[in-house]
Formats: C-alpha cells, structure tokens, sequence
C-alpha cells in the first residue's frame, strides 16, 4: 500500500469511515512491525509493544496529522517517539539516534514474557470500560453486539470504549 | 490483548475526530491574547503619556520587535505541536525579532553619547519589567502548554520553550505600552531577561505536562 493509498484511508477515517480506519490501522501496524523490529534488536523491548503503543498514539492525536500532508512520515514520527519511550521508561537513557540504539543499548531483560504491555493496562480501566474494551477487541464483536450482551445502549458502549482507550494511552504518555 | 484485537478497538472507536492542532492552536493564540490583555487592562494598563509616545520611534520599535517574536514563536511552536521533528529551519524565523534588535542597538549606539548609553540600559523600571512581563505571561504560557498537551510534540521541552517565547512575546508587546523606558539598550536586556524567564518555566511546563 503506498502512500497516496493510506492517506486517502487516514481521510476518509478522519470523517467518520471506520472500515477505512482498520485499513489504515493494518497497513499502519505492518509499516510500524518493520521498523521496530530493525531497533529493538535483542534488547528488552519487544517490537509488538511498540507496534501497540504507536497505533494508540495514532489513534489519540490524528488530530494532529494535515489531511493535505504526507501520512508516512507522521506514522513514523510517532514510532520514533514511541519507541524511545519505551526505552526511557525501561529506565534507560536515550540520546543517540535511534539507529544506534539497538546496538548501544541491547542489554537482556529476563523476566520478559509476552503478555502485551497494553493487556497489563485493560486492568487499569473501570469494570465497565474494560468488558466493553475487551468484548471488541479480545472477542471481536461489533458495538451492537456488545451493546445487547452487556444491556447498554451503543452510545454508551461507545463512550465507555472512547473512554477506555484514552485511559490505556495515557498509561502510556505517563510512566 | 493482540494488535488485531487493538486495531477493531480503534476502529470500532474512529467516530468524529477532535478538532484539527492547527485550528486549536490558533484558538488558544487569540485566547491567549485576551487574557493577558484583560489582566493588562485592569492592573498596570497603558503609560499615561502613550499618545506623544506614540509618536516616537524607539517607543514604536518595542512593539515591532515583541510583536514579531510572538508571531514567529507561535508559527515555530505549529510546527512543533506535531510529531514530526520539525528540525532546525522550522525555528529559523525565531532569529528574526533578534537581529532587529541588534540593529537597533548599533543604531541606538551611534546615535546616542556614550555617556548616556549605561543610564539608558539600566533605565527606571528594569523591576518592573522583569516581574510583570513574566507575570503577565503566565495565563497566555499555561495555554499554550495546555495545546501542547492536545497535540503530540516529539521534543515537549523545546516546544515548551518556544511557548514561553510565544507567551513571552504576546506580555511584552502589552508591557511595551506600560514602559517608560524605550531605549532597545533596556529593551534588550530587561525585556530578554524577563522573557527567558517564561522560555524556562515553558521548557519545565513542557516536559511535565506535554509528554504523551
């Protein structure tokens, strides 16, 4: 998928087309894989999270992508801010470029195992928010259906879903 | 949770977007004008004499030069509310308010007996200056730290720093119509000090409140 392509996706998700949206977000995961699987090497952070970290990111300031600008090089700013830090929460200080890093800065890490960062943070959510959170995402229903398995209204499961992953980006900005 | 199972989260979630950095940038630079000059207005207020001050051309000067800071800081700080490294030349326009001032200082100085140049320097309201300017900066700097927090900056210090310039300037063209003392000499040192003292509280701001 080229760049013209994904940003014609990113618009039209922008207004609303949320089919557009995942195939922006797919095409935007495997653009994102790459790159964080060429810098975190085998040093302590695995490219997945990063990958995860990056399309929350995405998802929580598209407002701060020009509809009239390039999407590929706001994509990947976003990993690269993601990406160190990543690297600065696992207490490690970055100020080289990002293409040294792996090799700098590989050191292993343990105790690692692969449950995502992002699966740590659904605990963090209300009860409410996270079986909305988890009913998309983990089981993959739709709102209507997890509107009529959980007795909401589709309003409130969107809000509760809105809700849900500002707080688990969040996580993310803080640490 | 997967990236699969993440990405039909989000999708799922794609609704109406926010509204665009750049429209929300533009908002908070005028509301950041109105509240430093509403607290202008009901506290210090213009110098009494401003009308044949305004006649002058060392009083107008302040204006053009903190006014073209505030200009340039709040188009560099655009660029910087983005992730996408905004690089050197995006900051390239903030040398201009400097260089004018520099030019005004050779000129104050070959026009001007060295005799007078120390008096004018030090002038009478150097205090005032450097308290009000930064006082007066402070809604106009958490306004603009509050936009960086809407947007996703990759440098969030930087970008705090050129919202405290951006702050720093929008103070300083409403103190300039307060101050007395119009000789660039003053304008460069007081008016400097006072805004490097928003640029660092913004550079602090930015890094505790801008990361994302």
């Amino acid at each position: 998928m080229d760049e013209a392509e994904l940003a014609r996706l990113m618009r039209a998700a922008l207004a609303g087309d949320d089919k557009a949206y995942a195939g922006f977000l797919v095409a935007a995961a495997g653009l994102v894989r790459a790159f964080a699987r060429r810098r975190t090497g085998q040093g302590g952070i695995d490219p997945e999270d990063i990958v995860q970290e990056t399309l929350l990111a995405v998802h929580v300031k598209r407002h701060t992508w020009k509809p009239d600008a390039m999407v590929t090089p706001w994509l990947y700013a976003i990993a690269r801010y993601k990406l160190i830090d990543s690297y600065r929460r696992r207490g490690r200080r970055i100020d080289v470029e990002i293409d040294e890093i792996a090799e700098t800065l590989a050191a292993p890490e343990p105790d690692r195992v692969s449950d995502r960062e992002i699966g740590k943070a659904l605990d963090l959510l209300a009860p409410g928010q996270r079986s909305v959170v988890s009913a998309i995402s983990v089981e993959g229903r739709s709102i209507g259906e997890t509107a009529a398995n959980l007795g909401m209204s589709e309003t409130a499961v969107r809000v509760a879903l809105h809700r849900g992953l500002a707080v688990i980006a969040k996580r993310f900005g803080r640490g | 949770m997967d990236t699969d199972g993440l990405i039909k989260a989000l999708s799922a979630d794609a609704g109406q977007a926010k509204p665009a950095m750049g429209r929300v940038l533009l908002a908070v630079s005028v509301l950041a004008i109105v509240a430093a000059a509403t607290v202008f207005a009901v506290t210090i207020g213009p110098r009494p004499d401003i009308a044949a001050a305004a006649e002058t051309v060392r009083f107008l000067f302040k204006f053009v030069v903190t006014a073209l800071l505030a200009v340039t800081a709040a188009s560099a700080l655009t660029a910087l509310s983005r992730p996408q490294d905004a690089g050197p030349w995006r900051l390239i326009g903030l040398t201009v308010a400097p260089v004018l001032l520099l030019a005004a200082i050779a000129g104050e100085l070959a026009t001007v007996p060295a005799g007078e140049w120390s008096a004018r320097l030090v002038g009478t309201n150097s205090l005032a200056c450097t308290t009000l300017i930064p006082l007066m900066g402070i809604a106009p700097l958490a306004l603009f730290i509050a936009a960086l927090r809407y947007g996703a900056p990759s440098r969030p210090a930087l970008a705090g720093a050129i919202a405290g310039l951006a702050a720093g300037g929008i103070s300083a063209t409403l103190y300039a119509a307060h101050c007395t003392d119009d000789s660039p000499l003053f304008v460069a040192t007081w008016y400097t000090l006072a805004i490097a003292i928003l640029t660092a509280a913004g550079a602090l701001g930015g890094r505790a409140f801008a990361r994302w």
